[in-house]
Formats: structure tokens, C-alpha cells, sequence
């Protein structure tokens, strides 16, 4: 924490410098602001420039606007996450909309104004960045720094005497600080030692690893950054509905929609085929007096699969376990039921038979929506739009809803329409939407006639005699209830991205990174041994990089473990006085120069005296 | 009775223990006031050595072991013991004994883990927050924050069990996962961590506006226990330090949920709302973490960025849970 004051306190050669991991000259360990205001000129002022934009500052500022710009697209609907909610927005804000639209609220995260945040924010990072690899790939090649001449400045310093055995005290201390860097070394410093005519010394230097963390951790967020974007031309996601007994081959018009990247050609889907055979689904006991009544699940879509060349195989899609086949994935996102409708002319013939997918209106009882269209056959074309109630069940009104999402009491009513459907111009439709604009609403409604009742295998007439609607029973001749009365289907995604293992693998290294980052103390060590009075005077301190709450601790370890070996050694031995690590005035030098860590004021604010254990 | 009424007796029971152990802690701080008003304040020099951080009389039960010059100060005196502390802290672990209980027992009238609606995410993150807070309290004397840590917790639970309670009903679909288990827990736990660093930067700011007012020799220095406990830099470094934790949790979070959501939703990334509130978290906390090396933000700045991250957490409990729409539609409430 006191980094700062370190500084100043440690005296520095240049040259020290160059093993300090290097930082923008607004960081709080770094050289200061640049008073040197930008030379007239185009090069003096994009310099300037170049400096602001890979200052912390700035990049701090940045990404606090990014958490707020990100902000707005929690709000409004998205049009990449939720395009129903945003005309549902557009419905109710008519006036509204078209400003905030203009505005790209509805788009926030690809809108310019977001991406101009995050790639400023990752400019500055890139400027930031390349500078301190190359001076990072310095410092891991040079020495550690040259011991400072007044070690005892520092804030965590410690000293002792011991009283020499044998009759060479220099040779003494020559060995004691020969012990203490192989001790260093051993605790994995890399040493170098500094020896003069007033002393021995080693200076060590360790945690390398914390700079090459954090490089790591900037540069894999890069890494995402480009996955996703150039991952993005060579995505694409389909969506497709597949009802029981039916197949889907994987080709661009087999899809009810298709996004796809730029670079995804026509020809780059594998075409293998898949047969839903059946749908599975549980739902949870009826029961009003529990939250959980009627609760689907265990979704399982069970499909035989045929990719080219290869045999056919049968296999399931499951909700979080999405079926991976020729690299797409393929993904359960939805289910519903396909009541299968015939429909007849007055001459019996068919002009009309296939099972309609119905959406789902409430998942909770699945009561479902859908449309009919007969375009030919008939006198005029012919839609229904129809309601289907799993287990119907009649309201006070005289309505139907439905009580139970299972197939106990299915009953399908429809709503008949005549005239144009508006499919023959030409004008894409959607399946699910009828457009009565221009037909003539026959039952149900104002009609006064009442709309058409079916329960499975019912037939019932169409008005004006024009011909009859079948609601078939899909269930097998020996059934006795209605439980397979009615086909179901599935809407698959599927899903090819070759991105995803790379964005995983960048994500993986910046989660390292940050934690080498954070948790690899950087710090320097030195011990000093000098002949004082005929014994030898050792000083030990420590300097850290950055944050390093356990600093403190260290140079206590070290002391400690030191003179654990020297005792081992022989060569010395320890003054018998009851506290040896209080240090005496160093001769040579002023008091106010070499406080004792007694009376040593400057212990302030470090949280390093927290990190005991 | 079943699992889930026994569960709900004990969480309440966890509850009102939890509230004796904030009364205790507020006495406490009650008696801290005292404490530092009885002690000799004074003498310049006793101003200095606090404001450094070895507090007068504070300093021995607040660093243990500290080798500086403000514990000799505070040796010489009788160091004060702060017998509401303990209390609170005792009652904060029966507590939390009765709340892992509720957990447990929840766990087992739903057999599955207790964390996949509201209630239980709320359950579970109380939970780890008291846990933090109790096994941090092991290093570190940092039962000064009991007050705030245990409102926080009774607010947030006994909000929960009113509020937020639903039956124990299977799990949908996309639920049914194993990063279930590890992407919520770790949310959680990173909250937990949040929690803890959102308490000390508070601490810190207070602490620093009475630093300043000592510094500018004010009458008034405002709240007097605030001499017991360390400086507003040792708050700081402290704060740092479990955001930084909480942070490397919700990174991993982030990722966690992106491959689930590659599972489950057939896309790893989409700015459904919660995530771009997780996401807006992250980017707040690494913003956070930047200040606190930028000159001109480290201090109290860069505490007000912990202050709005943590604030952000709570949002994107409460409010993004409740109200905002979007995929994650897990609070079981209706
Ligand atoms: C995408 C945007 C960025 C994010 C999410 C981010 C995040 C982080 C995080 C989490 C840390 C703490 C971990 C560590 O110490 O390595 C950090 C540290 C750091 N970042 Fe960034 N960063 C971003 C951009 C930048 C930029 C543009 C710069 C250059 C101006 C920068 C310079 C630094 C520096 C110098 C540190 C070390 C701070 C220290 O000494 O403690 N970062 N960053």
C-alpha cells in the first residue's frame, strides 16, 4: 500500500528501474505526470494523445461508462434477445419508439455508441499493454537491482548482531550472506549478490509472475474480444419445427429462419437428417393445493439421426444436453402440440390433412393458438383459427380453458374464415397468423353461429355446406384414453460456432492470469552483513511491488530461517541479549538517518501488519 | 411436519439469533465510543499513531500481532475486550449453526441443492456471507463490521422468508444441470466476499472523513468509535483485498454461466438481463480494482466504486430477479 512512500524511500538508481514492472505514469506507482505540455505539431499532439488514451485514467473512466452504457439494454427489449418484446414496445409506445429506436436503445450492444466504448477501451489496452510486455521481457532477463546503501529506510526492516567463533569476522560475514542467498534462491528469488568494501550483500528479487499475469489476463481478454467478433462470420443458428413422425433435413430451406455470419457459404451445411420419433414429457401430478401441479418437464426430443456417411442412430436432445451432429449442435428449445385436421369438400374428397403445430398461449396449461389455411379445393379459401385445450374444461362464461397441460380431455374449437387468405401475391405470411382483412368471419364471434367443438376423431360440418373438418386421433386402435390422441412437436435450434472452444480457452487463461495477478506477491529482498566492532551487523528488508500483505511476515520468515542456519553454520552465533533484532544506532550515520524500529514512525497504514496467520 | 416446515422453524430461529448477535455488536460499538473517549486523546502524538491505524487501545484486539509502535502504546494501557463483541460473535455462530441447519434441511425436502429460487438464493447467500464473515473474523479482528454485516443479513433473510418464500417444487428443465450447483454457489459466494469489502469501504470513507477532520484539528471528529478500529488505509488495503477474492469469484462465475447458458439456451452469451447485470458487476469491480491504482483514486474514490459495485449485486438480486425480464426467470415467485 505504501508503495508511494517506498519509493521515495528506497533510494534508486536508474538502472533499478528497469526490473519494476512498468506502468502507465498515472499509476499510483508510477513516475508521475508528464508535465511536459505537448510540443506544437501534429506528432506532439497525437503523442498526447496516444499518452491520455493509455493512462489508467482513461481506462478506468472507460469502463465505468461501458457498466453504464450496458445498462439501457437491461431496460428496453432487445432485438437480439427478445424481438417480440420490442414490437410489443412498439405497440405501446407509438411515439416514443421511433426516438429511442434512432437512439439504437433496441440494439444497444451493437449499436455504434457501445462499440465505440469497448473498442476505445481495448485501443487503450493495446497501448497500454504492448509497451509493458516489452519491458516485462527485459526485466525477466535482467539482475535484480543493487543493494540500496541505507536498507534501514525501508519500512520493513529488521537487524541483528551475532558475535563471530572464529578470528576473520569479513570472512564471517562473507559467509553469512553466501548462506543467506542460497537461502533465497531456495525460497525461489533469483539473487545476485553486491558485494563492496563496506559489506556483503545479496539482493533478491521474485514474482516475476504477477506482471506476466496481468499481462496475460489483458491480452486473453483481447483474445475474447476477437474470438467473438471474428467468430461471429463463421456462426450461424437456425431454428426449425419438427413434429413427431416427421423429418428435417439439415439445408437452408429446411429452416423456418437462419441467421448465419458472413463468411457462412450456402453450401457449408452438412446435410444430415433427423426423424423426431417421439416427444417425451412428465408433468406433475394434478393437485390446486401445490405450486408444483402440473409442472413439465424431463423434455426429451428422441430422434434418429443420419449424418453423411454415416449410419443411422437413434438419440436424444435434452434440455442441457444439446446433440452435437457433423459440429452443429442441436438444441430442445421448445414444444407444443400438432392437433392433425382433415378437411373435406362437399364431394368428401380431401382437400386438406396435416398435423398443425399449435403455439403454446400458457406453458402452464398449454392451451394453444393456431391457424388453419386451406387455399384450394374449395368454392373461396378457407381459414380457422383454433384454440386446443388439453383438458378443457368449461368457465362460468360458457369459455373453455384449459386445467391440466396433459392430453386428459383434449377439445379443439375453431373459428371459420372464407374469402381471401392473401398468400396468392405472393406476400410472405406467417403460418401462425391469419389476416381476416379480406375474408369473411363465418362462426364463432359476433357470428352468432357457435364456433366448431372437436374432441379427437370428431368430425364436424363446415357452413353453408361447404364441406367437413376432422380432428383425427392419433392414438392407437386399442387406446383408452387420449393420452397419444394428439401428435406433439418440438422447435430445435440448431447451432454452429467454431468460436466457442477458443473464446473458452481465452476466458480460462484470463481467470489465470487474474489470479497470478492478484495473489504472486512481487517483492525484493536483500541481507546486508557488515563488520561492526569486531561482530557482524546483518540487515534484512524488504520491498514490495504492489499490493503485498504479507510482506511483513516474509522478512520476519527470512530472519528467522536465517539464523536458524547460521547457528547451523557455526561461524557465528547469536548475541546473547534478550532482544536481538533491536538494532544499535549505525555508526557512520545521523540518528534522524537510522531510526531503530522501535521509535520508527513511518509503520503507518500498511496492512502487512494484518497478515499474520 | 416435514423437512421444509422444519426448515422454516429453524431459518426463523436463525433469524432471531441473528438479530440478538446486531444488538450485541451495536452495544458494542456503543462501548467502543466509550472506550475511545475515556482513553487519553489529547496529545498530538496520540492523534498521529491513530491516525496511522494502531488505534489506541483498539489496536490489540484489532492486529493481532502487530509489531508497530501503536501496540506498545496500547500493551501499557489495559487493552479493553470488548465483551459485546464476543457476545455478538458467539450468537452470530449459533446462528449460522441453526441457519446451515434451515439449508441443510431445505436441501433435503427438495433433494436437491437448497439454491434455485429466490428464497434459497437469498438462504444460501446469507449463509455464506455470515460464513465469510465468521472464518475472516479467524485472521483477522474484524468484529467491528458485526453490525453492519449482521443487519445486512437479517434484512436480507428475514426479507426472504417473508417475502420471498415458495414451496419446494421439482426444477425446470434447464435447472437440471451441474453448473447449477457450482455457477450459483460461486455467485454466492463471490457475494459474500462483495459483502465483506462493501462493509469495510464504508468503514474506510467514515474513517477517512474523520482522519481529515483530526488532521484539520475539528472540534467534532464525528462518530467517537471509529478511534477503535484501524485507519482508514488499513480499511482500504483490507476492502481490496476481499473484493479482489469476490472478483476472481465472479469472473469464474461469468464463465460458468456462459457454459451453461451454451447448454442450456443454445447460446453462451446473449445480454439476456441478468447477465448483462452480471456483466455490468464484473466491468464495475474492474473498474474498481484500476482505481485503486490510479493516482487521484485510490482513497475514498475508489471505496465509493466498491460501494456502487456492491450496490449493483443487490440490484441484480432484488430488482433484475423481480421485475426485468429476460430468461433467467428463476425467483419462483409469480
Ligand atoms: C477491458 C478492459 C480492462 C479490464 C476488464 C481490466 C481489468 C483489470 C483487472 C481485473 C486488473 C487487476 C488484476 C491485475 O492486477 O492484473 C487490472 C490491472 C491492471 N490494468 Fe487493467 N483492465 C482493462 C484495461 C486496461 C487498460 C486499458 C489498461 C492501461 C491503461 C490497464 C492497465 C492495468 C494495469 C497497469 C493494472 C495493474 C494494476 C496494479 O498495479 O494493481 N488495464 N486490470
Amino acid at each position: 500500500m505504501s508503495n508511494s512512500r517506498s519509493e521515495t524511500a528506497a533510494p534508486k538508481k536508474k538502472d533499478d528501474r528497469s526490473t519494476d514492472p512498468l506502468r502507465p505514469s498515472d499509476h499510483v506507482d508510477g513516475s508521475g505526470p508528464d508535465i511536459e505540455s505537448p510540443r506544437l505539431g501534429v506528432v506532439g499532439w497525437l503523442r498526447w494523445g496516444w499518452r491520455q488514451l493509455t493512462s489508467m485514467r482513461t481506462a478506468l473512466v472507460l469502463l465505468l461508462i461501458l457498466a453504464i452504457a450496458a445498462i439501457p439494454g437491461s431496460i428496453f427489449p432487445q432485438r437480439m434477445a427478445d424481438p417480440n418484446g420490442v414490437t410489443q414496445w412498439k405497440a405501446d409506445h407509438p411515439d416514443l419508439f421511433p426516438i429511442l429506436d434512432s437512439m439504437q436503445l433496441f440494439d444497444v450492444y451493437l449499436s455504434a455508441w457501445f462499440s465505440a466504448i469497448y473498442l476505445l477501451l481495448f485501443l487503450s489496452l493495446v497501448g497500454c499493454v504492448i509497451p509493458r510486455i516489452k519491458h516485462h521481457a527485459k526485466a525477466l532477463r535482467s539482475l535484480p537491482p543493487r543493494t540500496p546503501v541505507r536498507l534501514q529506510r525501508l519500512d520493513d526492516h529488521r537487524e541483528s548482531t551475532r558475535t563471530v567463533t572464529g578470528s576473520d569476522p569479513r570472512a564471517a560475514a562473507e559467509q553469512a550472506v553466501a548462506i543467506a542467498q542460497k537461502q533465497l534462491r531456495a525460497l525461489r528469488y533469483r539473487v545476485e549478490r553486491y558485494d563492496d568494501a563496506r559489506g556483503f550483500s545479496v539482493s533478491a528479487e521474485r514474482g516475476y509472475a504477477r506482471e506476466t499475469g496481468n499481462l496475460i489476463f489483458h491480452l486473453a481478454l483481447l483474445g475474447v474480444l476477437v474470438s467473438v467478433g471474428v467468430g461471429g462470420s463463421f456462426a450461424y443458428t437456425g431454428q426449425r419445427v419438427v413434429v413427431e413422425g416427421t423429418t428435417f433435413v439439415n439445408t437452408l430451406l429446411d429452416y423456418s429462419s437462419m441467421n448465419r455470419g458472413r463468411f457462412v457459404s450456402d453450401d457449408a451445411l452438412a446435410p444430415y437428417r433427423m426423424t423426431l420419433d417421439s416427444f417425451d414429457v412428465t408433468y406433475q401430478p394434478y393437485d390446486p393445493g401445490k405450486a408444483s401441479s402440473g409442472q413439465a418437464g424431463d423434455f426429451s426430443a428422441n430422434v434418429t439421426a443420419s449424418a453423411p456417411g454415416e449410419e443411422a442412430h437413434k438419440a436424444a436432445v435434452v434440455v442441457n444436453h444439446p446433440l452435437g451432429i457433423a459440429g452443429d449442435r442441436v438444441y430442445l428449445l421448445g414444444n407444443g402440440y400438432a392437433p392433425t385436421i382433415t378437411v373435406r369438400n362437399a364431394k368428401g374428397d380431401v382437400v386438406f390433412h396435416d398435423s398443425v403445430p399449435f403455439l403454446p398461449q400458457n406453458n402452464a396449461t398449454m392451451t394453444s393458438l393456431g391457424v388453419v389455411k386451406v387455399p384450394d379445393g374449395l368454392p373461396k379459401q378457407l381459414g380457422m383459427v383454433g384454440f386446443f385445450y388439453p383438458t378443457a374444461a368449461a368457465l362460468s362464461t360458457g369459455a373453455f380453458t384449459s386445467a391440466y397441460p396433459d392430453l386428459i380431455n383434449p377439445l379443439l374449437t375453431l373459428n371459420v374464415y372464407a374469402g381471401d387468405l392473401g398468400i396468392d401475391d405472393g406476400t410472405p405470411r406467417s403460418v401462425y397468423v391469419l389476416d381476416p382483412t379480406r375474408m369473411t368471419q363465418l362462426t364463432g364471434g359476433k357470428t352468432g353461429v357457435k364456433s366448431l367443438e372437436l374432441a379427437p376423431g370428431e368430425t364436424a360440418q363446415l357452413p353453408d355446406g361447404m364441406g367437413s373438418v376432422t380432428f383425427d386421433n392419433e392414438a392407437p386402435q386399442s387406446a383408452k384414453d387420449y393420452r397419444e390422441s394428439v401428435k406433439r412437436y418440438v422447435s430445435l435450434q440448431i447451432h454452429h460456432d467454431p468460436s466457442e472452444q477458443w473464446v473458452l480457452v481465452f476466458a480460462g487463461l484470463a481467470v489465470l492470469g487474474l489470479v497470478l495477478a492478484l495473489f504472486v506477491p512481487r517483492r525484493r529482498m536483500w541481507v546486508k552483513a557488515s563488520v561492526v566492532d569486531g561482530a557482524v551487523r546483518l540487515e534484512y528488508a524488504g520491498l514490495a511491488r504492489g499490493e503485498d500483505p504479507t510482506l511483513a511476515a516474509a522478512v520476519d520468515d527470512l530472519l528467522a530461517g536465517h539464523a536458524r542456519l547460521l547457528d547451523a553454520d557455526g561461524g557465528t552465533a547469536a548475541v546473547p541479549e534478550p532482544e536481538p533484532s533491536v538494532a544499535e544506532p549505525v555508526p557512520g550515520n545521523s540518528p534522524e538517518a537510522a531510526p531503530t524500529s522501535e521509535d520508527e514512525p513511518d509503520d503507518s497504514g500498511r496492512f502487512d501488519t494484518l497478515g499474520d496467520r | 411436519m416435514n423437512f421444509d416446515s422444519m426448515s422454516i422453524l429453524t431459518i426463523w430461529t436463525a433469524i432471531a439469533i441473528y438479530a440478538g448477535a446486531f444488538i450485541a455488536y451495536a452495544l458494542d460499538l456503543g462501548k467502543r465510543s466509550q472506550v475511545a473517549s475515556d482513553a487519553k486523546f489529547g496529545t498530538a502524538d496520540v492523534l498521529e499513531r491513530e491516525l496511522v491505524g494502531a488505534g489506541v487501545g483498539g489496536s490489540s484486539s484489532v492486529v493481532r500481532g502487530a509489531g508497530s509502535a501503536g501496540s506498545d502504546a496500547a500493551t501499557t494501557e489495559a487493552a479493553p475486550r470488548f465483551v459485546m463483541a464476543r457476545i455478538g460473535t458467539a450468537l452470530a455462530t449459533l446462528g449460522f449453526l441453526f441457519h446451515l441447519a434451515g439449508e441443510v434441511l431445505r436441501g433435503i425436502a427438495a433433494g436437491r441443492v437448497p439454491w434455485s429460487n429466490m428464497y434459497e438464493f437469498a438462504m444460501t447467500g446469507t449463509l455464506l456471507i455470515i460464513a465469510v464473515y465468521l472464518a475472516v473474523n479467524i485472521w483477522f479482528d474484524l468484529k467491528f463490521l458485526g453490525t453492519f454485516i449482521l443487519g445486512l443479513v437479517v434484512v436480507l433473510l428475514g426479507g426472504a422468508a417473508t417475502g420471498f418464500y415458495v414451496q419446494v417444487v421439482p426444477l425446470s428443465d434447464p435447472l437440471k444441470s451441474v453448473w447449477l450447483v457450482i455457477h450459483v454457489f460461486v455467485a454466492s459466494l463471490g457475494t459474500a466476499f462483495f459483502a465483506l469489502a462493501f462493509a469495510l469501504s464504508v468503514f474506510q470513507l467514515l474513517q477517512a472523513r474523520r482522519e481529515a477532520k483530526i488532521l484539520a484539528k475539528a472540534e467534532k471528529t464525528g462518530p467517537r468509535f471509529l478511534g477503535t478500529l484501524p485507519g482508514s488505509e488499513r480499511l482500504e488495503g483490507l476492502a481490496y483485498r476481499f473484493a479482489t477474492i469476490g472478483f476472481i469469484f465472479w469472473t469464474f462465475t461469468l464463465i460458468a454461466g456462459a457454459i451453461w447458458a451454451n447448454d442450456a439456451w443454445g447460446r453462451y452469451w446473449g445480454f439476456d438481463t441478468k447477465e448483462t447485470w452480471t456483466f455490468i458487476i464484473w466491468v464495475l469491480y474492474a473498474g474498481y480494482i484500476h482505481a485503486r491504482a490510479t493516482r487521484g483514486w485510490r482513497g475514498s474514490r475508489s471505496a465509493w466504486l466498491s460501494i456502487v459495485g456492491f450496490s449493483a449485486v443487490l440490484f441484480n438480486f432484488t430488482i433484475v430477479n423481480m421485475f426485468f425480464k429476460g430468461l433467467h426467470v428463476y425467483s419462483g415467485l409469480s
